[in-house]
């Protein structure tokens, strides 16, 4: 529901990310959002990054609503909707490997918390790889790819992936991150066979499943997402390639 | 035949309940889904000349009453919506909803989309929230009747007009829509109101106000179409917190022939094949024959 809360905590993970903590009643799963509203500039989706009673978002300071995000302290208020949409659905005796590109980590770090799932972090250069502490806490083999081979693995975060889905017999790959980076993510599992859960995002105005802004192919990510599967994702003609703006209009990813 | 059927003047359904303006209804791909999850028709999202984003954010509340939001007509403008038509029309019935600031432009929007293979046109003459458009025309009778006129002498497809609950005189803009030769009356739209964060001492909406849709609207709309059904003979649409078989049957029974939900879809995309096989029930256990025996039954 619609909640004023008051910012407990803000941590630094990066030049341009930080996680903001706040307390607020209500389960949530991992892999839900939140609508952020900052009075005066927008509101906007973030995923929650804890998911507890303390629960927190990690945001990327991309643009002005990101970025007033960013100006916010210890002890200011900002308003929170939700939690929305489905999560990630796992078993428990499913090994699974965890692929977070960019601030998409964040996203994960609930399931990662839970599971102890291996994990691949992929980022552009080492000042960008963020959480890696965190997830580190949780998981037993947590491996870093840089674009640039500034750390460890030099690549993406897919090329690696496809080596350790080599390596070691996972049943499920679970991802969030850039929609390239899930793309080609997809297809590699699509190939091998092996079921994956990825975590997608659209332009969002109601959050709630009402105003269809956020459609790709019909499902709403708000609702229907933001979690899709393996089939899921392959139905959708969109996917890679077709976003939608804030007025509906088709414009090339 | 099939129980549920239903006729708005020529425009047969198979089932009465249709998708309201607004509501999974931007694109060609998510008309067909509700289509295919039981709705009769699906009215389009509001479409205007030129491409709007709509209000910033935030333009969306919940309550545990229904929601409040000034999306503010967002819509790629009718060129482009041509694409969504093109999917939307093979699916099924299409009911495309237009908005505009003069009787012309109106009656353009309402041309192209019969080009485009809209079953009807509803003519959105009740947005709460954007300067210009909606209420603002939609409450003043003679605007009213001069719209739906110079619409009807345009296009052949039926001409639907959906009216305001906020106003006084809405049996008066009922029978401008049917002087003018207006095919139906939908009713209502949303209720304009306003929410305010005391923390911020600030309206949580962008726009500050918007329009209350949900369960909280629902007597108020079935109100409505009582009064106009004591005051009309063209046939009504009624709409407005619909979430359940019931819940429409209350319409139809204040002399709605047909109903369109909104709010309900979001947390249940399944709502309208609920809602048919209740209301088949419901028929069934009530000795009504036929939605038509239905309609208005309130009112004897
Ligand atoms: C389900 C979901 C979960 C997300 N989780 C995170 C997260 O954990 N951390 C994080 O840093 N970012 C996350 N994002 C992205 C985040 O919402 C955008 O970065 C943010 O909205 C940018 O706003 P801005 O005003 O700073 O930038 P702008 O300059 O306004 O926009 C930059 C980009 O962000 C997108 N964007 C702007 N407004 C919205 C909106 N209302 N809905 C969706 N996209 C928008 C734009 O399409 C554009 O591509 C998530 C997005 C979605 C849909
Ligand atoms: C998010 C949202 C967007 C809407 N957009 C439109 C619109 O573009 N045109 C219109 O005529 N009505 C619009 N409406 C009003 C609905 O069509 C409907 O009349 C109203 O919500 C009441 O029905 P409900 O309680 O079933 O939602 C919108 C409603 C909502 C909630
Ligand atoms: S943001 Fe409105 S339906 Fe998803």
């Amino acid at each position: 529901m619609n909640d004023i809360v008051k910012i407990t905590s803000v941590k630094k993970e990066s030049a341009d990310t930080k996680t903001f903590e706040f307390k607020m009643d209500g389960k949530a799963t991992a892999g839900q959002f939140v609508m952020v509203w900052i009075p005066g500039v927008d509101e906007i989706p973030m995923s929650l990054s804890s998911t507890g009673e303390t629960k927190s978002i990690t945001v990327k300071a991309i643009g002005e609503a990101t970025k007033a995000l960013h100006e916010l302290k210890k002890n200011d208020n900002i308003g929170i909707r939700g939690p929305y949409g489905n999560g990630f659905k796992t078993k428990k005796k499913d090994r699974i490997l965890v692929v977070g590109g960019g601030v998409g980590i964040a996203a994960l770090i609930p399931l990662i918390r839970e599971t102890g799932a291996d994990t691949v972090i992929g980022a552009r250069n080492k000042k960008e790889v963020i959480m890696e502490d965190e997830t580190k806490k949780y998981s037993k083999n947590v491996w870093v790819s840089t674009d640039d081979g500034s750390y460890e693995y030099h690549g993406n975060a897919v090329q690696l992936m496809k080596e350790k889905l080599a390596a070691k017999k996972y049943d499920m790959v679970v991802a969030c991150g850039p929609e390239v980076m899930l793309y080609y993510a997809h297809k590699e599992c699509a190939e091998l066979g092996i079921e994956c859960q990825m975590s997608l995002e659209r332009y969002m105005k109601c959050g709630a499943g009402l105003c269809g802004s956020c459609v790709i192919d019909g499902m709403r990510i708000c609702e229907d997402g933001p979690v899709f599967d393996c089939k899921q994702i392959s139905k959708l003609k969109e996917f890679g390639k077709i976003k939608r703006d804030p007025s509906g209009a088709k414009v090339s990813l | 035949m099939s129980l549920l059927r239903t006729c708005i003047g020529n425009l047969e359904l198979e089932r009465p309940g249709m998708v309201a303006s607004g509501i999974m209804d931007e694109t060609g791909d998510s008309m067909m889904r509700m289509i295919k999850l039981g709705a009769g028709a699906v009215v389009t999202k509001s479409v205007g000349s030129v491409k709007r984003d709509g209000h910033v954010n935030p333009s969306f509340i919940e309550f545990p009453f229904g929601y409040l939001n000034a999306m503010g007509l967002p819509n790629p403008g009718i060129d482009d919506f041509k694409d969504e038509m093109m999917i939307a029309t093979k699916a099924g019935t299409i009911i495309a909803s237009v908005f505009a600031s003069s009787p012309k432009e109106f009656s353009s929007l309402a041309e192209r989309m019969e080009i485009f293979g809209a079953s009807a046109v509803e003519l959105n003459l009740s947005c709460p929230h954007a300067k210009g458009y909606g209420i603002e025309m939609g409450t003043d009778v003679k605007m009213v009747h001069k719209i739906v006129s110079t619409v009807k002498n345009t296009v052949k497809i039926p001409v639907y007009a959906k009216l305001t609950p906020n106003t006084h005189i809405l049996a008066d803009i009922g029978k401008a829509v049917q002087d003018a030769g207006g095919d139906a009356v939908v009713a209502i739209n949303t209720l304009k109101a306003m929410s305010i964060s005391p923390e911020f001492a600030m309206p949580v909406l962008s726009n500050r106000f918007g329009g209350l849709s949900g369960p909280a609207l629902r007597p108020i709309g079935v109100r409505a179409i009582y009064d106009l059904r004591s005051a009309l003979e063209i046939p009504l649409i009624g709409v407005g917190g619909i979430c359940s078989w019931r819940d429409a049957a209350e319409y139809i029974m204040a002399g709605a022939s047909a109903f369109q939900v909104g709010s309900a879809i979001a947390s249940d995309i399944n709502i309208f094949k609920k809602i048919n096989k209740g209301l088949e029930c419901f028929m069934k256990e009530f000795g009504y024959s036929s939605i038509e025996k239905m309609v208005g039954a309130a009112h004897e």
